[in-house]
Order: C-alpha cells, then structure tokens, then sequence
C-alpha cells in the first residue's frame, strides 16, 4: 500500500510537459459578446449571409437557455462576457501558400508538441490541417486529397468554396439549439475543419486536425463537419494539446459526422489539453458536443478518444443509427489525475432496423480527480433487431478519487439485445507481485498493466495515435510507482 | 420554486392539516408535521424534468382528488383470507385504507422483549420512545411523497425486537385497499427497530378489496442493530387501478443482516425507493427484486445502497418483464463513500421485453470514492434465449407453453431465494396467472 500511495503522490505531481506560450501578433476581438460581436466574426470572415443569420438565430436561442448541471463536474460559473470570442493569428491577412511561408514560430510550436509537419505529412502520409487557435493555418496533401475528389479545408474555406454543401448539412446533426454549449458554438464558432469524401471514395489517407489554444483567455469554439457520400470511407484524427495558463480555458467544440449508405467515418481523439495545476487552477473547460448520424443503409460510424487532459471535459460522442443495419462504435479511454473532472460517456440512439452498436469505456481516476462514465443506450420501438454490448470499466489509482458509471438504458422493442457491464477495480498487489518477480520494474510493471487495461481501446486507433496514446499514458502515470 | 404547485385539493388539506392536527399529540411530533406539511406543499408533486422521476410522470396521482378515508370501510374476513398466503403461520396485522383493524389482526403470543402495536396506538399511550424512530431515517427532503406521509400520518406498525430476541414466526402486515369514493389516500409508516443480535421477518403486503383504485403512499424506517438479523418481504400485489408510492429506509450497523425482498405484480402506476446505509463494518444487504407490467402498469423502482463504512458488502438482483404496454423502470445506484475500502457490491439488473408496446429502461449506477473495493455492475434487456426455446420445441413441448416456461423461470430466480414456502408459492401462482402463457404451469408448493 505505501509505495502505491507514494506511486500517486507522484503521478499527481507530474509537470504538464506541453506548457509554453507562442509569442506572435494576435487579432483579438475585446471580450463580451453580443449580436455586434457575432456580426463582427461573421464580416471578420467574409461570410455569406446564410451563415450569418444562423449565427444570430443560434445565439438568440442561446440567450434563452440554461447552463447545464446534471454532470457530475464542479465549477465557478462562467462569465461569458469576459471571454473574448475571436482570435487568430494576423499574418491571416496574407495567409501562407506554403509551408515555408509559415511563421517559423508557430512551426515550432508545433514541433515542441511532437507534430513535427514536414516529417510527419512526408513520412506518415498524413495531411494536416493545423488550427492555431481559430484560424486554419496551413494545409497539406490538399492536391493529393483534391485528385481523388476529396474536400479537406477549414471551415471557412468551406463557407467560400462549396457553401451549397455547408448549408445542406451545417447543424443538420447538431442543431443550432441542441444545448447550452453547441448554442454557443453555433453562435461564435470561429473555424474548423470540413471534409467531404464524395460517392465511392476511399480516402487515400489519414486526416488529421491538431488544435491548439494558444492566446490567453479566448475561447476556442471550433465546428468540424465530415460528410461521406454513398460507400466513402475516411479516418478522422484530431490532437489536441494547450499551453499552461493560470485562468480556466472554455473550449465549446462542435463535431458533426454525416454517413449516407455503406460509408464508413472513424473519428479518433486524443485530448491532452491543460489539465490545470495540481490544486485545480487553470485548465481546459473542454465541454464539446460530437454526434454522428448514419443515415445510410449499412454505414458506420465508429469514434475512438483518449482523454488524458482538460481541467473538466463534458463530452458525449454520440452515434443516431437512422440507417437499417448501421453501426455505431464508441472506443474511450478517459485519464483523469490531479483534480481533474470527467464527464464523459455516449449516446447510441438505434432508430433503424439490425442496428448495432459497441461501448467500450476505460476510466483511469489518480489524484483527486473523479472520472464518470455517462452513456445512454436507446432502442426505439421500430428499431427491430438490434444489438448493444457496452463495457465500462473504472481503475482506481488512489484513495482520494472516484470512479462513476451512470449508463441510462431505455428499450422500446422486444427484439433489442442490449447489455451492459461494468467493473470498478484497482491494480492488484499480486499483479504487481508477479511482475516484479520477473524482474520488471514497478513503473513498468504499472504501465503495463495500465496498458493492458486500455488495449481494447488503443487498438482502435490508428497506428501513429496510438503509439502516440501509449505515450501519453505513459508520461502521464510517470513516476506513478517508485 | 414551486413549479409544481399543489392543486387546490391537496393545498386544501394541506391547509386543513396546518389549521391544527387532530388530538393532543406531543410537541416533537406537532413540529415534524407541520414540517413536512410544508415541505409537501412548498415542493408539490416531483415532475419528469426532475433527474429522479426522468421515467416517472406522477400526474395521474397529483390531479386526482385522493381523500383520507373517513371511515371504517366494511372488510369481510373471507376477502382478507383470499389474500393470505395459505399454509403461512404468521402473526398478523391488518390494515384497511391506512388503519389498524385490530378485529381482523392476530398477535398471538409475541416472546418477551418484543413489541408490535398500531402505530397511532402507541402514539396515544407513549409516545416519547418514537421520538428516535419516526422519521428520522425518512427526511421530508428525500420526496414530497415521504413528506406528505409524515404530514398526513395516521397509522401504522411498530416493530421492537430486544436484544437478543428471535422472532420465530413471521410478522405479515396485510395493507389493503377499500373500495372508497371518492378515492382513498392513505399513509400507512412502518417502524422496524431490531435490537442486537436480534431476528425476525416482516412481510409487508400491499393488496386491494375489489374495486379499489386509491392511493398507498408508504414509508418504512428500519433499523438493524449490530448483529440483528432482518427479513423484510415488500409484496405489492394491488388492483391494477390502484396506486403505489413507497419509500423504504434501511439503516445497518456493524455485522447485521438485512434480505429485502420486493415483488411487484400490481398496480397502475408504483414507484418504490429503497435506501439502504451500511454504516459499520461487517454490515451486509441482499437485495432481491422483480417487476412484472402489464396491460398499462408504470412500475419504478429505484435503489441506493450507500456504503458508509468499510468492509460492507452488497449483493442486487432485480429482474424485471415488460408485456402489454406496461413500462418497467429499474434505477439502481451503489455509493461507495470515500473510505469505505473492502466494499463488496455486486448490482444485476435483468429485464425481458416481450411486447412491442412495452418499454423497459435501466440505470444501474455507480459512485464509488474508494480504491480498495471490489464492484460490479450489469443490465440486460433482451428475450427469450433463442437455444432454449428449441431445446423445449425439440421435446415436443409447444411454442406458448415453452415460452410461459421460461419466462416463469426468468422470474423464479428471484423468487426462489425467498426463505418463506409459502410466500414463495402464492407469488409463484399468481405469477403464473399474469403471465398468459404460463397458465399450464402447475406450481407446487
């Protein structure tokens, strides 16, 4: 027991490696926000006036709602007026055509985080659509993308170039109003990414979006839209990492997935936002609203998260199963250490018939910190057949965490299978025995057994990500064991 | 705060109650009513927008215009012996529309060191020694419902086993119904006090004469000293118009043991709440449930089994069968208190679908603040086992009497682990005759 208490002291105390501040030129707009501040971000960006008037319309409704408080989080309330709701870097004006036309600095940024974008594009064949705090700053591979007819553009681009495709599907499955935050999103959101795999189209290679928070006190509401056409297949990853700040970050994202008949989206996440010092001060408010619809005979839509950061993330990737036979997949394995809260969970909402759907959920509580799975499985009445198998499993690092499971199951048809498991458990000493029996080290001996806890999970994610997600794990439970 | 002020019919009683409690009731108990009174009043009745009533809507109840009943409703002993359990030598008590009725109880000869008496009996003769007991397990902030049970109190069961008492026979309290209009409400409060070392069961039995469709609102505060050893048997097997909200406390001190065993096969629309605190160590509870719905009963059962203490074990099981267009509510929450290391809860909660038209929803939750702890949670919903189902076709036995099989079965798992024969076999039958395939099912005691 002692060298676990000593293991978590440890862990608790283990330094957020990303924290460092990027000094260039910023357009920020003065906090507050208002219609003005809405017409401001919408002019700022050129947009048509479809896209204004949603904006207004979203955050009229938003004036009406509520801040949320059924999730098991704590925090001082949010003065919204004190947030300012645009920034971006000002070499926008002239934005660069080229990575070598990238201001050096934020190149180095990069690299600090491990996103090194020339080796990583090259090497790994990944396109990258770097976000620097709102503005998409460069993207790669767009001309290889672009042969095989696939849209990869930030979200502003998208407005400009195919605005018909925006206005089909913009909050088609996250309406403007769905709730407080994506309200908010709705009204403000600054940019994003948007991509379009057309009819019968494999996409030739990995997307990735790596977001980043860099100037002090804005929020970063970013809308990312994916639509696969009829038998389209993509693979989505997004990175997310933040510099240290002492004041709390709001983070209100918005994803919407879109999957017509026999396509495919896998949607992977790794979150390492700011977690906040070991007291709680500081920190991501990551409260994002990702929903996924297939609406597609046979298609599918499968997300995979590591959540290792954020001061307090609010979370709930969702899948809508409209299509007969389509399948929704949730893969997540949320980390929380210091006073970290999570509340995190999904939805499988199977409406169409021989809908299937998987919830594997990893919660790792350390520290001080409580971790809640929250999911809901729904099958509705003419949902015929269809299949739910959720595990929730919860590892105790600690004496002064939590471990939660709320799963809400609700079944309208008597041919629904749904299951639901869950475990809450701690590294067991003779665990720990048998492996420093043989020689291997506590730290190890824990990383491997962490490791083994998450493998269901990990071998979700593409290959770069999960080496990536190991590490992760890995650094966070560094000198978990002495 | 009141959005859901109370219809001017309730308000009135309330109202009424405020004016001034009936007789000369000691101060103690004057406060906690006109408490609760207040409560109910300020609260109203729960709505779905509130997180503990999502699967709930008790509209039904606050719109209807439910009256305590003012008289003694005429019973015959043949209708109350129709619900008995044949073969059960138990002392009993019987309750008609929330009142003693002494004429129809049977106390027998109880072992020194126990007492059983009505409860407003005991209020009238010595009061002082509830002071501890009534309603301090049960706070008007749980629910309106437990607030208007303390605010309308009339009667009930007290329950003292001494120190070291064994209760050999079983205590079966017949709650019933009448036959009142306009409808009855009543606020029956059960009080269980087992002293150390102490053993006993309590049947609490909740049924209706013909024609009823009142209002049972229901409270239980049961108190298992160190050691003392509990059964308690909440059987609810009302008229299908008839309505049930009852909310049990249970408080355990070091090594006792409690069994809950709780049946539902009646009523329209019944919400149960079962709170149980392990406090001390060694404290163990078994939860046994199972919820049969049909036709358009609404039946909710909510669970929280709070470890306080360390080295206190759980064990859960409820099942559940939707059928017609009957909607069955299962929420169980298991809290393991910061500290309470060595905790044991194991929580299952498994459901059959088997109408279109009925839904089940589940909540199995955890909470758990403690490393050390083994726990466990999982909830089915599904049907009938495809492979079962031919075993039995492949033996010549029809698809209907197969099905009525196994969906008895499903249910007898729960039941069988009742410690009682005879309960056990007239749950068993009246099972057998809701289920309208099982009707070729020949139970046998």
């Amino acid at each position: 027991m002692s060298t676990h208490s000593q293991d978590v002291e440890q862990l608790v105390k283990r330094e957020y490696k990303y924290g460092f501040s990027t000094d260039i030129d910023q357009e920020i707009l003065p906090p507050g926000l208002n219609e003005d501040v809405i017409r401001a971000i919408s002019a700022k960006k050129h947009e048509p006036e479809f896209m204004l008037n949603w904006r207004l319309e979203a955050y009229r409704h938003w004036l009406t709602m509520k801040e949320p408080s059924w999730a098991h989080v704590h925090y001082p309330k949010i003065d919204y007026q004190a947030v300012s709701y645009y920034a971006a870097p000002k070499s926008d004006d002239d934005a660069p055509k080229s990575l070598d036309e990238v201001d050096p600095k934020l190149l180095e940024t990069y690299e600090k985080l491990g996103i090194p974008l020339h080796e990583r594009a090259r090497l790994a064949g990944v396109a990258v659509d770097a976000v620097f705090d709102s503005v998409s700053v460069t993207t790669t591979f767009k001309e290889k993308l672009g042969e095989a007819g696939v849209i990869f553009c930030s979200f502003s681009e998208a407005v400009h170039n195919h605005p018909e495709l925006v206005q089909k599907y913009l909050g088609t499955v996250v309406p403007s109003g769905d709730n407080y935050f994506a309200a908010l999103n709705a009204a403000v959101f600054s940019d994003g990414s948007f991509v379009y795999i057309p009819k019968g189209v494999r996409c030739p290679m990995e997307l990735s979006t790596y977001f980043r928070i860099n100037a002090m006190d804005t929020g970063q509401f970013e809308r990312t839209l994916i639509i696969a056409e009829e038998g389209s297949h993509v693979s989505y990853l997004e990175g997310c990492t933040a510099p240290q700040r002492d004041r709390n970050q709001l983070h209100a994202a918005v994803v919407e997935l879109i999957a017509l008949d026999d396509a495919e989206i896998k949607y992977s996440t790794v979150q390492n936002w700011y977690p906040g010092d070991e007291e709680g001060k500081g920190g991501i408010y990551n409260f994002v609203t990702k929903r996924g619809e297939c609406r597609g005979r046979n298609s599918k839509i499968s997300w995979t998260q590591v959540e290792a950061g954020s001061a307090i993330t609010w979370k709930y990737p969702s899948c809508v199963l409209l299509g007969d036979n389509s399948v929704g997949e949730f893969y997540s394995v949320a980390v929380g250490n210091n006073m970290q809260q999570i509340d995190s969970g999904t939805k499988m909402i199977h409406v169409g018939k021989n809908t299937r759907s998987t919830i594997i959920s990893k919660g790792i509580s350390a520290g001080r910190a409580n971790n809640a799975y929250r999911g809901l499985v729904k099958i509705l009445g003419g949902a015929e057949g269809a299949r739910n198998y959720t595990q929730c499993d919860s590892l105790l690092l600690g004496d002064r965490c939590g471990a939660h499971t709320y799963p809400y199951i609700e079944v309208k048809n008597p041919s629904a299978q749904v299951e639901h498991e869950a475990t809450t458990s701690k590294i067991g000493d003779d665990q720990i025995f048998y492996l420093k029996q043989r020689g291997i080290s506590e730290e190890d001996a824990v990383n491997m057994i962490v490791n083994g806890f998450c493998k269901e999970v990990f071998g979700e994610l593409p290959m770069e990500f999960a080496v990536e997600a190991q590490a992760l794990l890995a650094v966070s439970l560094e000198g978990a064991v002495g | 705060m009141s959005t859901n002020a109370l219809s001017q019919h309730y308000a009135e009683q309330v109202q009424r109650l405020q004016d001034g409690l009936p007789g000369a009731i000691p101060e103690w108990l004057a406060g906690r009513r006109h408490g609760a009174a207040a409560r109910f009043s300020e609260a109203g009745f729960p709505d779905p927008r509130q997180e503990e009533w999502k699967y709930t809507n008790v509209r039904p109840i606050a719109t209807k215009p439910f009256m305590a009943a003012v008289s003694d409703a005429p019973v015959s002993e043949e209708a109350l012996r129709a619900m008995g359990f044949e073969g059960l030598d138990a002392y009993r008590m019987v309750f008609v529309d929330g009142r003693l009725r002494t004429e129809f109880s049977d106390l027998g000869e109880l072992p020194a060191g126990v007492t059983v008496q009505g409860l407003a009996e005991a209020l009238a003769s010595d009061p002082d020694p509830l002071e501890p007991l009534l309603g301090t397990l049960a706070h008007d902030r749980f629910s309106s419902f437990a607030a208007a049970n303390m605010a309308f109190l009339t009667d009930g069961a007290v329950i003292r086993l001494g120190k070291g008492v064994r209760l050999e026979r079983p205590l079966h309290l017949l709650i019933v119904g009448s036959a009142g209009s306009p409808a009855t409400w009543s606020h029956p409060r059960v009080l269980i006090q087992a002293g150390e070392g102490s053993e006993a069961t309590v049947i609490e039995h909740y049924a209706d004469l013909e024609g009823a469709s009142g209002f049972t609102n229901t409270v239980t505060e049961l108190r298992a000293e160190a050691g003392a050893q509990l059964r308690h048997y909440l059987l609810q097997d009302h008229a299908d118009s008839a309505y049930h909200v009852g909310s049990v406390f249970i408080q355990q001190r070091r090594d006792s043991r409690v069994t809950s065993h709780n049946v539902n096969l009646g009523g329209r629309l019944v919400r149960h709440d079962l709170n149980v605190d392990l406090t001390e160590p060694g404290a163990e509870i078994e939860l046994n449930g199972l919820f049969l719905v049909g036709g358009r009963q609404h039946v909710d059962t909510h669970t929280r089994v709070h470890h306080s203490s360390p080295h206190t074990t759980s064990r859960e099981q409820y099942r559940g069968i939707g059928q017609g267009h009957g909607r069955g509510v299962f929420k169980g929450r298991v809290l393991v208190e910061r500290g309470a290391q060595k905790t044991d809860a194991q929580q299952h909660s498994a459901n059959l679908l088997l109408s279109p038209n009925a839904e089940i929803d589940t909540k199995p939750e955890l909470e758990i603040y403690a490393d050390d702890v083994k726990c466990a949670h999982g909830a089915t919903v599904g049907q009938l086992d495809e492979t079962s189902m031919y075993y039995l076709r492949s033996r010549g036995i029809d698809a209907e009497a197969a099905r009525g099989m196994l969906v008895f079965a499903f249910a007898d798992e729960v039941l069988e682990r009742m410690e009682l024969a005879p309960v056990r076999t007239s749950i068993e039958r009246r099972l057998a005759a809701r289920l309208p395939e099982a009707g070729a099912i020949d139970v046998i005691g």
